[in-house]
């Protein structure tokens, strides 16, 4: 992004805030770009002649007289084949040591796809994690968040779902990563030997927040060129998407507007669902499925990012440790994958659908047992079985080390019920007892 | 409106997102539409706000690369939608723009498409008379569109009494033709055809009367109809946190409810939701007409990613939409989902507006743009004596899943059907989770349906769906003492009464939405279930210890839903019947 020649330079900026500066200027452009003495800015406001710039890298010793120029056009990204196996910044710069790359410049944060060109996601993502694949089934064109503590292994579960996701690109879009993490996420690809087809975008926390803003729209521009020009599946990962938010909060609040909940912007379900509605599958083939990372403060789902979150994604998938079995397990009572239903007992064995649910009300039981038992009442011996089946079920099905196909999780769980309960107490549909029933 | 002459024009003064500011050089008015500028495309507006020569507009579109000093041409007229026979079966964008016309996988800024099929020749008949005295809103003629009679009607900007002087005869036309010819008091004519257009914002009120509803609206779902009932013309919400239900919960009610006509608001909310209605809707049978369920269906979607201020729009549009064919004497639900997304939208504007905010930083006059808009539902009496009706059922997503929130509150005062879902039913997987006793039908306590439910269904019916109320009531009281005392620290009648309450909630409220039967409930079954699950309630069984219980109600629960599975009064379902008989009888 360099200057081109007698382009004109404004030396003269009349307010700075931490994220903003302020300039006189005719003839620019909405969300037009501009460089502030060598550091990327966008128009984010203009009354009149007065021009308001976001710049990304942050305002300090920008001075009163510092050189502002105009690109004329809003951010872009090129495009092409040759994005695929390298690391960029949130700008789309290489950072790996790399030539630029050539191809079609595209906006980015460009327009929606509309809702009559997309077709029905009906694509199952097989992770062997059952605590995923059998209570919360991911599909192609799905947007699911990890909802979990900064403590919880979510970079690990989510390169680990990655990984085993058939997609033809997988796409990062770091935001707020720890130099630590990066290099996790670029280790673990290079080891896969899957670096050809991964595509990063990065913004570490060395870098300045506000940057961090650019980075779902490149990531996500990349992913459509992918997903509509060549017809490929593409997954991306976003990762943390509540330092996405904290950003916006910043501009936001350096625009004087006035915060709505946990001092978000009024707009934070807008901004936020502009992002996740890039998934998307399309009729012929092509497909954008976007897992991403919303870290909470102790679990709190009614803070207004993740709640937010919630109402715009297609579930949300919550990992806790579980201390009966010493595990990280993928929580079934608070875990959801709303697109499941296309594909559960349809694209997997019939069965799949009853011995879900009733393998989760079982464990629903066996966690009331266990309140009991922590109250000191006596347990009944339903609440005695209920509390075994509990442990196995958690340290069978629901850990994440679980690594096996949706049958042979089927099939784990029929023995369960056969081990601990009867007929009656299991009830499901009896066509389905009569083809899988494991005791006599 | 504004007098007829030169059209306003305006020069673009400041840009903080969609929320312009334009400088103008004649008079302009509140709400009125204009169009930016922007090279070759024009970007729709809306006024909102006009201080002196500065007038606010909110763009319907991406304000991406709009300058100061690009042209506003205004056009005198509010945000309108065209009325006319095609509009059923059509999926469109909130301002009524044919999705389907569009071009291209991504939505294009200025890309306007037509609501109506123009060319499309249509089999009208006339209904009125030449010499007949009509109002605005009277029917002239008939075409059929799809299998639903449409009245060709006296456009409802007509204000007066007309004389019909010419009505054509019946033949093929298309909706710009003129069908008839009328005069006013003055004896001036003025022609009509099939089409009209009428602004969104104002409601349509060319019936007689609109009296209380007291209609039961037969929607399937178990926890509505049988606990608490909506009636045609009624309206109802249902808030809940996310996960909880709201959207499969209105999919059902839209495909099955007994209403003429449906229309789905989806506002802002996910896209592949109206994906998947687009995808079902076309397959799934209907029932009433013996024909694919779209063919009575229209489609209002804002997702999320659309722009904003089309959004607030995107409901006004269905609920015009809505009027329109109320008018015609048919049965038409609505269904907007969600209506936070709305108000998100009103309050995204205020923001940028630099209002002063209310509550959570919502506009003040949140509540009365809602409940101005929930009074545009209800049961109306047309001049010609038929009837028509708007059921509006509005999802509500309340912020944390916390219901004392403006928008929940503010519908709470409007809506007069309180279907609350709990996350805690929902953690459960009790769906659908509307919380047996927080939610309310407040059309219970009117005489009027009352009466309809005695004639209709039973004499003891409204005594009944009390007791299960109560049975409801006490079991929630029974499980907290169980909770705090201990199994063995209670009566057995405790842990009797709490199962009483489970039996009422595992077979009359839960209802599988995905299973092919058990997704719809005829009123004739809900009845025979009702009277079935208070017999087993009022029976005092006998047990020795408290242990004994749950395992024998599980049983019973078992077997009643192996029946809701089962084909009313097949031979599995009488089977399911005697085995449950025996099961009663083992502790009578």
């Amino acid at each position: 992004m360099e200057t081109k020649a007698f382009q004109k330079i404004y030396t003269k900026v009349i307010q700075i805030t931490k994220a903003t500066c302020s300039l006189r200027a005719n003839g620019i452009g909405y969300e037009e770009l501009a460089m502030v003495n060598g550091r990327l800015a966008q128009v984010v406001k203009i009354i009149g002649d007065v021009v308001t710039l976001q710049v990304f890298g942050g305002t300090e010793g920008i001075p009163t007289n510092a050189e502002v120029v105009f690109m004329g056009k809003p951010p872009v990204l090129k495009v092409s084949d040759d994005l695929a196996g390298r690391f960029f910044n949130a700008f789309g710069t290489p950072i790996d040591g790399g030539p630029e790359v050539e191809g079609e410049e595209r906006e980015i944060g460009g327009p929606s796809v509309n809702p009559v060109r997309r077709k029905q996601p009906s694509e199952l993502i097989a992770t062997g994690i059952a605590g995923i694949d059998l209570n919360n089934t991911l599909v192609t064109g799905q947007k699911i968040p990890f909802f979990a503590d900064p403590d919880q292994p979510f970079n690990q579960v989510m390169a680990m779902v990655a990984m085993r996701a058939k997609a033809d690109k997988i796409i990062l879009g770091g935001m707020g990563l720890t130099n630590d993490d990066y290099l996790f996420y670029k280790n673990v690809f290079e080891n896969a030997g899957a670096l050809d087809r991964i595509i990063c975008f990065v913004n570490t926390t060395e870098n300045p927040p506000v940057e961090r803003l650019l980075v779902p729209d490149m990531a996500l521009t990349a992913a459509e060129y992918f997903a509509v020009d060549k017809k490929q599946s593409v997954l991306v990962l976003l990762t943390d998407m509540t330092l996405y938010a904290d950003a916006l909060s910043i501009v936001s609040n350096r625009m004087d507007q006035i915060p709505s909940k946990d001092s978000m912007p009024g707009s934070l379900y807008s901004d936020l669902a502009k992002i996740y509605e890039k998934a998307v599958q399309f009729p012929d083939g092509g497909s954008i499925t976007i897992i991403a990372v919303t870290t909470l403060s102790s679990g709190d789902i009614t803070h207004a990012i993740p709640d937010n979150t919630g109402y715009i994604t297609e579930g949300q998938l919550f990992l806790r440790k579980d201390s009966d079995i010493g595990k990280v397990i993928v929580d079934p009572f608070r875990s959801l994958s709303r697109l499941k239903q296309l594909v559960i007992g349809d694209k997997t064995r019939k069965d799949h659908p009853q011995v879900m649910n009733t393998a989760i009300r079982l464990y629903a039981d066996a966690a009331l047992a266990k309140t009991k038992l922590e109250n000191g009442f006596d347990l009944t011996d339903y609440d005695e079985r209920t509390l075994k089946f509990g442990k196995e079920y958690s340290d069978k099905l629901l850990a994440i080390d679980v690594n096996i196909d949706i049958d042979m999780m089927l099939d784990t769980a029929w023995g369960l019920f056969a081990k601990y309960f009867s007929k009656a107490e299991v009830a499901i549909r009896s066509e389905f007892m009569d083809k899988y029933w494991k005791g006599e | 409106m504004k007098k007829e002459g030169k059209q306003t024009q305006g020069k673009i003064a400041g840009i903080i997102a969609n929320l312009v500011t334009v400088e103008v050089d004649g008079p302009v008015s509140q709400n009125e539409i204009c169009y930016i500028k922007l090279a070759d495309i024009d970007l729709m507006a809306e006024v909102i706000k006009v201080f002196e020569k500065k007038v606010f507009v909110q763009v319907f579109e991406s304000t991406r690369g709009l300058k100061v000093g690009m042209d506003v041409e205004f056009t005198s007229a509010m945000l309108e939608v065209t009325l006319g026979p095609g509009i059923l079966s059509r999926n469109y964008d909130g301002l009524q723009h044919d999705l389907d016309r569009m071009e291209g996988v991504f939505l294009k800024r200025g890309d306007y498409t037509q609501a109506l099929d123009y060319e499309k020749l249509w089999e009208y008949t006339p209904l009125a008379n030449v010499g007949d005295t009509v109002l605005a809103g009277d029917w002239l003629g008939e075409v059929i569109e799809n299998v639903m009679p449409h009245k060709i009607m006296v456009p409802f900007k007509f204000e007066g009494k007309f004389t019909v002087k010419e009505i054509t005869a019946a033949g093929q036309f298309n909706v710009n033709e003129v069908i008839a010819v009328l005069t006013d008091s003055k004896n001036n004519e003025v022609k009509v055809t099939m089409t009209q257009t009428w602004p969104v914002k104002i409601p349509i009120k060319t019936f007689k009367n609109k009296p209380r509803p007291f209609k039961l609206l037969e929607t399937g779902v178990r926890t509505i109809d049988t606990m608490n009932p909506i009636v045609e013309g009624g309206t109802g919400f249902i808030p809940g946190p996310f996960g909880s239900g709201k959207t499969v919960l209105q999919h059902a009610l839209s495909k099955q409810a007994e209403a003429d006509i449906v229309i789905v608001a989806a506002c802002g909310e996910r896209a592949n939701e109206v994906v998947e209605i687009f995808t079902e809707f076309p397959e799934l049978d209907d029932p009433r007409t013996g024909r694919k369920l779209m063919e009575r269906t229209t489609i209002i979607a804002n997702t999320s990613n659309m722009p904003v201020a089309a959004r607030e729009a995107s409901v006004y549009t269905a609920m015009t939409i809505a009027e329109y064919y109320r008018s015609m004497g048919l049965k038409a639900l609505l269904l907007a989902d969600s209506t936070s997304r709305w108000a998100q939208a009103l309050r995204e504007m205020s923001n940028r507006m630099e209002e002063l905010p209310g509550q959570d930083a919502f506009p003040m006059d949140l509540p009365a743009i809602i409940s101005n808009f929930y009074s545009r539902a209800g049961y109306v009496y047309l001049n010609n004596g038929q009837t028509g009706s708007i059921t509006f059922i509005g999802t509500v997503s309340p912020a944390g899943g916390n219901l004392k929130e403006p928008v929940t509150e503010s519908t709470k005062k409007a809506a007069r059907c309180f279907y609350a879902l709990s996350q805690q039913r929902a953690d459960s997987k009790r769906y659908p989770a509307v919380d047996p006793i927080d939610s309310y039908s407040k059309y219970l306590e009117y005489p009027e349906l009352q009466e309809y439910l005695k004639k209709n269904i039973s004499e003891t019916w409204i005594d009944k769906v009390l007791d299960a109320k109560n049975y409801l009531l006490r079991s929630k009281e029974s499980s907290e003492q169980i909770n705090i005392l201990g199994d063995d620290g209670v009566p057995i009648s405790y842990h009797l009464s709490f199962w009483r309450g489970e039996v009422i909630d595992f077979v009359i409220l839960q209802q599988d939405a995905f299973d092919e039967i058990d997704k719809r409930t005829s009123l004739e079954r809900q009845k025979f279930l009702l009277e079935k699950v208070l017999d087993i309630c009022k029976i005092d069984f006998k047990f020795e210890s408290f242990d004994e219980v749950n395992p024998y109600f599980k049983r019973i629960i078992n077997v009643l839903k192996q029946m809701n599975y089962s084909e009313y009064e097949s031979d599995k379902f009488n089977n399911y019947l005697t085995e449950l008989s025996t099961i009663i009888d083992e502790r009578k």
